[in-house]
This record gives structure tokens, sequence and C-alpha cells, in this order.
């Protein structure tokens, strides 16, 4: 099957249409088979690190200030200040009109701001508001554009304008990373994920991103793993790596490293990097520093010996 | 990055095997009669146990405990056998990680699959045949137990494939003499310690330990009045010829070569995860395995790079280990048949595959492989394996799919994989299969019946069918 220009959603139908579907029972109790990989001592503290290492360390509320942005990004260059061997976080998360103050406190740290954009959460705007959101989010020194795909436009059949409005975000990103942002809790199906994430990837996206974190189900193992079987896929017929981020809903260590496992068992080994996989969440930081340091003391501390940020 | 998993392993403290084993009969372990024979770890060759083995004179006392207890166990209300049974299976269920380790321990199978599918499946088959005991006049088939029943079972699948045949014997007011594998005798001697502990009434339950000798003389047994069997089809033939001309009920459930067929517009990647479900669970030892897959030629390259990098990402290794995929093969003498059929595979013609995998220097491993380009004409095509081997072929329509699934003396399961449900339907209808397993394989659940047609067996196991063969046919 050729890869299909844009120019119809004729085209784009067809083409989304002829990808192999996927089939429930079999997607979920696959994901529930590798969720059962026992990962102990040794493994369990590399699954640890390169989880701290992956994480998109988010806060995206109404209520969110300078100073909630400056705490998190405090703890997002040094997770555990009693211990400077815990590699930092991949990147922070925030709203667009905090951009420039996470980029302060980040500076030259090697952690990445990343910003959401294109009228977070729900996209419900015109494509003008949402491309200059995102020009908005660069000029202030982000370096990854989080996106959320027209869910409306793609459950209507109106595969063009999906396309086109990645294809415009991309433009409008310049240098910044795109990742587009599915929010399969509202697409429903797995055959709708994978056409979601081949549309994505065919429009330029650098990231596919499973939710916003604002509906539930969010980042499930088994959308994951049809995220990660489309990635794979698609470099074996592109030829281009496109990166996946699980985001809401991860919130223990077993949560994380089941994520790491699917990565390594679905796309493979050149995925486990914070380049191409991203854990987009919050709480999970401080039980991957709590299991951590039971690892290495044997004992674990109590939730005050953590940083709430 | 290289993501290297660290061992796992569950621990064998949690179960407790003794030095020897004497036979169960009449509630009580009593020494055999004949030679003990030692059953070893697949996986190490060590020795686990010595089993005592029962010559005729020993089957004869347990047919004669069997025969007495009938009178008392036929004679109890059928709600008072299913406390029992429920009993039973609930002890099943708080013993599930001793008798997982002990399975995996004797048959080389994964503690993953050990724990995660054949435990649930037995606890669960007692607890299904526990709700029928008081409930047989709605099945359909009587309330007339038949006696005593003299039950023979493989190795592949020990304790499991004891509850299939234990489970609706006890619930229709039969008593049992069986006979577990030489290989794997061992969670069949728990389970009749489970007996012990349950307080099933002596003799209800009597398991005979030995090789074919032991078996033949259990089902040649004059007082037996139903013969149940799992196992191959040539022993199959040798058991149908013993209880020709008697009036012993039999059911058999023998080999197979089942079709998995995959069409053009499946879902690739379940149908993948379908395919190593189909053959590679429990390492092909699977009567129903999906040991050949047909695949519609038009997606059959794609079809075979995905399963061929899934399976490079199997771990063959220590059953005990969690995340083992692959474990041992049973037995010394069921490797050499497996390698003597891959041998006249590639002999014959058709490219062998498998992935890198380093196989353990002790014990009996065979890597997951993979033979493209085999015609109907190959003996990898027509014998059954019973191993981690899978046949490949094409078709190119559904009629053909059909006939080249139906073109075997075997008849027990098959797998379609389509998204079309009108296809999935119109296959199902003509596949002569006693399952037929829609996107999906080797899916077992105690309510579904389970059995073959052709050379796969007679009668039914499992379900409301599975009754019938242990209950005395309406006059």
């Amino acid at each position: 099957m050729s890869i299909p220009t844009a120019s119809s959603n004729a085209s784009l139908r067809a083409f989304l249409h002829g990808l192999p579907g996927v089939d429930r029972v079999g997607a979920d109790a696959r994901a529930a088979g590798l969720g059962t990989r026992s990962i102990k001592t040794t493994a369990k503290r590399q699954a640890i690190d390169l989880a701290i290492s992956m994480v998109d360390l988010t806060t995206l509320e109404g209520a969110d200030t300078r100073g909630k942005v400056r705490a998190m990004c405090a703890k997002a260059v040094h997770p555990d200040p009693t211990d400077p061997t815990v590699p930092k976080v991949a990147a922070v998360c925030v709203y667009p009109d905090l951009v420039a103050e996470a980029r302060d406190v980040v500076g030259s740290s090697g952690v990445k701001v990343a910003s959401v954009a294109t009228a977070f959460p729900s996209g419900r705007s015109s494509l003008e508001v949402k491309v200059a959101d995102t020009a908005m989010a660069v000029a202030a020194g982000a370096d990854e554009i989080d996106m959320v795909i027209d869910r409306g436009a793609f459950l209507s059949g109106d595969y063009v304008k999906v396309f086109e409005e990645i294809q415009a975000i991309k433009a409008a990103c310049g240098e910044a990373h795109l990742k587009v942002i599915l929010e399969t809790g509202e697409l429903a199906t797995y055959d709708n994920v994978r056409r979601a994430s081949w549309l994505a990837m065919l429009a330029g996206g650098d990231f596919i991103k499973t939710s916003t974190g604002k509906v539930q189900p969010a980042a499930t193992l088994p959308v994951t793993l049809v995220m990660l079987e489309a990635v794979r896929d698609f470099r074996d017929r592109e030829g281009r790596m496109v990166g996946v981020k699980p985001a809401g809903g991860i919130r223990t260590t077993k949560d994380a490293i089941k994520m790491l496992v699917l990565v390594n068992e679905t796309a493979g080994p050149d995925w486990l990097d914070p380049d191409w996989f991203r854990l987009g969440a919050s709480s999970v930081l401080n039980d991957l520093l709590m299991q951590r340091q039971k690892l290495t003391t044997g004992r674990y501390a109590g939730p005050d010996y953590f940083t709430l940020d | 990055m290289i993501f290297e998993y660290a061992p796992a392993p569950e621990s064998r403290e949690v179960v407790d095997i003794r030095p020897s084993y004497g036979l169960f009969i009449n509630g009580e372990f009593v020494d055999g009669s004949g030679t003990p024979f030692k059953t070893v770890n697949p996986a190490s060759e060590e020795t686990l146990a010595e089993v005592a083995t029962a010559t005729e004179a020993d089957v004869d006392r347990a047919v004669q405990a069997a025969r007495k207890a009938f009178g008392v166990w036929s004679a109890l209300p059928g709600s008072e056998r299913a406390k029992y049974l429920f009993r039973i299976a609930r002890i099943i269920q708080e013993r599930a990680r001793e008798l997982a380790v002990l399975e995996s321990l004797d048959n080389g199978k994964p503690i993953k699959e050990s724990r995660d599918v054949d435990l649930p499946l037995v606890a669960a088959h007692f607890f299904y045949y526990a709700g029928w005991a008081d409930k047989l006049q709605y099945a359909g088939y009587g309330t007339t137990p038949l006696g005593v029943a003299g039950q023979v079972i493989p190795w592949n699948f020990p304790l499991l494939m004891l509850a299939w045949k234990i489970a609706p014997a006890l619930a229709c007011g039969n008593t049992v003499v069986l006979k577990p594998a030489e290989t794997t005798p061992l969670t069949a001697l728990l389970f009749a310690e489970i007996c012990q502990q349950a307080d099933l009434p002596p003799g209800v339950v009597n398991i005979v330990t030995g090789a074919g000798d032991t078996g033949a003389a259990v089902v040649g047994h004059p007082d037996v009045d139903k013969v149940a069997f799992t196992g191959s089809t040539e022993v199959g033939r040798l058991i149908a010829r013993a209880v020709a001309g008697t009036t012993k009920k039999v059911t058999l459930e023998l080999g197979g070569k089942a079709a998995n067929i995959v069409f053009d517009d499946a879902a690739i990647d379940q149908a993948v995860e379908g395919i190593v479900t189909g053959i590679f669970f429990n390492q092909g030892h699977v009567c129903c395995a999906g040991s050949r897959l047909l695949v519609q030629e038009s997606v059959a390259e794609e079809l075979l790079s995905s399963l061929k990098r899934r399976l490079s990402t199997l771990r063959l290794g220590d059953p005990l280990d969690k995340n083992t995929d692959i474990g041992a093969i049973n037995s010394a003498a069921q490797l050499a048949k497996i390698r003597e059929l891959s041998e006249a595979g590639e002999a014959e013609g058709a490219s062998r595959w498998s992935p890198a995998c380093a196989l353990p220097e002790k014990g009996f491993w065979f890597p997951p492989t993979v033979f493209t380009g085999v015609s109907q004409s190959h003996r990898i095509a027509r014998e059954e394996i019973f191993g981690p081997v899978l046949s490949v072929l094409t078709f190119r329509t559904p009629a053909e799919a059909v006939e080249k699934a139906n073109n075997t003396p075997y008849g027990l399961s098959a797998g379609v994989w389509t998204e079309k449900a009108s296809r999935m339907l119109w296959m199902a209808n003509r596949l002569r299969a006693g399952v037929v397993w829609s996107n999906t394989f080797n899916k077992f659940d105690p309510t579904s019946p389970f059995g073959g047609y052709k050379e796969s067996g007679y009668g039914r196991e499992g379900g409301r069918h599975g009754l019938e063969a242990y209950l005395k046919e309406i006059s």
C-alpha cells in the first residue's frame, strides 16, 4: 500500500482504513501478558533510572502559578536533593504562558521545556488561534510542543482537516519538536488509535502521545501497545522513527516499568531512550524515587522524605 | 538501550517433594508391587522422586476400592458430592502456588503458564462440575452414574487433564482409578493428598502410577465400566481395540494437526500473537496446537516477518523463572521425536528457521522453529510433532483454506483470523474440527465442550456435554 497524498478525505480514508485492524480482546490480552513480566534487582534499578530520565514532569492546571512552575522545574533538574546520582527528568510540561518561567529555571540543565498548545485540552478553536498559541510558546523558549488533534474532525471523517492542522502546527514549531496528542480516550476504539497514530506520523509529528490527562481512560497499556506497534511499522515503511508518550494515569513504579517492558518487547530497544519514549506524569516521580531508594538502602522511607513540589 | 531482565525465579521451597511416592488406593498411600521408576526435572535432568509402579494386582486392588466406594459415593445426594468437589476446588486454589511450582518442575512448562493457565483452569473445572452435581436432572443425560471409571492421562497438562477427567466423573457419582503419565506423576500424587485433606471418602479417587503396562491394566480391567483416555492416536487405537466387544463406555481425546488460518484482512498483530499462542504455548505439547499455519498468500510475507520479529522476543530457559516463555521439552524421548520430524522437514525441502536462542546445556530443549515452504505432502504438514515447530503453508481463497485445513486425518481444533464476521461463520461451518477458535487460539473454559473429529478421537469433555460420558444412557 502506498503512502497517500493528503489531497482528499477519500485517499486518506482509503489508506487509514486499509491498515490492519486491531482486535480488542487480543490487544488487551497481549498488554496484560506483558504486564506480568517480573522486573527485579538489577533490571529494576536500570528500569527506574531509565523511567526517571523519561518523565515529562507536568503541571497543567488552571491554578498554576509562576511559583508552582518554578518549584516543579527545580525538582525536574534535581529530583532527589539528597542523591546526586538520580538522573534528571526529560522535560517539564506547562501551559504556554508559563514557558518563560520554566525556561528560566531549567536553563541549560538539559531538561527540556515542553508546552501544550493548540487550545489544549479540547482543541476547539480556529487554526489561526492554534498556530498563534504554538508560536507564542515557541517564542517563549519551548523546546517541544504538545498539540492536540481535532477529535471532532477525526471522528467525523475529516482526516484532511486533522492532517493539515498537524502540518501547520509543525511548521509553526520551527526547531521545536512536535508531540501530537491523540486523546485516545475520546477516539474510543483501538482501530481509531491506530489510524490516528498513522495520520499524525504522516503529517510530520515527531512524537505521538496518548492523552491530555484530562480525559479518562488515558494511557492504558493496550493503547500504548497499539501506538508502539504503529511507530514500529511506520519506521519499517518510511524509515523515520517517531517517539511515543503515554500520559495520564501512570502513577506507580510498577505502571512505569510495565510501560518500559511494552516498549522493549514491541517497538524494541531503540525506543528505550528519552529521545523516543516519554512518560507524561507527575506523581510517578516520587514513587520512582522511593523505590530507587529502597533498592539502595533496603528500606522504604516515609513520604515526607521526598519533596512535594 | 539493552534492557536485560534479571533472573526472577519462583521459589521451589513452597513445595515439599518426598523422596519416594507410593500408590494412592482406598484413601491411603501404599507400596506398589512393580519396580519403582524415577521422575526427572526435564529442565535439569535431576531426579525429583522415585515413584511406585502399579502392577496388574495393584490396579485390581485400586479397582476393587473404587467399586466398594461407588456404593457409598453414588448414593450420596448430588448436593453432598458437590460439597466435596467445592472443597477440593478451594484447596486447589489455596495450594495453587505449590501445585504450579511442582507442575513446572515435573513437566518443564514455564511457571507463568502453570500459574496463570493450568492452575486457574484446574480449580475452575472442579468448581464448574461441583455446580452440576445436584443439577444432573436438568442436563438431559439422565442421572445414573456408570460405576468405576478407568482414566489414563498424558504428560502435557498433568493436573489439568486430571481435573478434566476426575471432576465430571465424581460429579456424576462415579469413582475413579486414574493413571497419570509416567514422566509427570507428581501433581496427581499431590492431588491425592488434597483428596485426603478434603476428607473425600476412601476409594472414590485412586491414583495408580506406572508406564504403559499399568495403563493397559486399568483399561483392560473387567470391572471398569468406563474408559477415558487422553493421549496419542496410536495408544488410542490400542485402547479402542482392548475395549471392543465389552460394555465399557469409551471417550478418547487424541492427537491433532490443527490449522490456524489467517486471512489478509486479519488483525495482523493479534494474529501473530495467536500463532505464537497456538504453537509455542506449552512448548507445543498441546494436542489442539495450531501446528499448521495457513496464511493467505497476499499477506504471507508481511505476516512471516512480523512473526519472526515476535519470535525473537521469546525467552527460553528456566521454567521456574517468571519471565520464561518457552520451557523444557518434557522428555528425552519426546525431544528425539521432535528432532526426527524436524530433520525430515528439512530433508523434504522445507526451509527451517529459528530465532537466535541459546539452549541450556543440561535438560531437554528445542528452540522455537518455523518451517516455511511446506506442502501438504510433507510429513511435517501431516504428522503431529507435539513440539514448538510450526509448519507454514499458504492458500489463495477461503475454499482452498477449508480444503487444506480439513485435509488431515485429525480434526481436533482450528483457528480463523479475519475481521469479517460473515467469512468467520462461513469458515466455522465448514471446518471439521471439534473446536474452532475465532480470532483467538488455545482458549479453554470448563463450560465449553472439547473433543475431536476423525482420528482426534470421540466423545466430548467439558461443559454440559462432558457429563454425558459419565452417565448411563437414558433408555
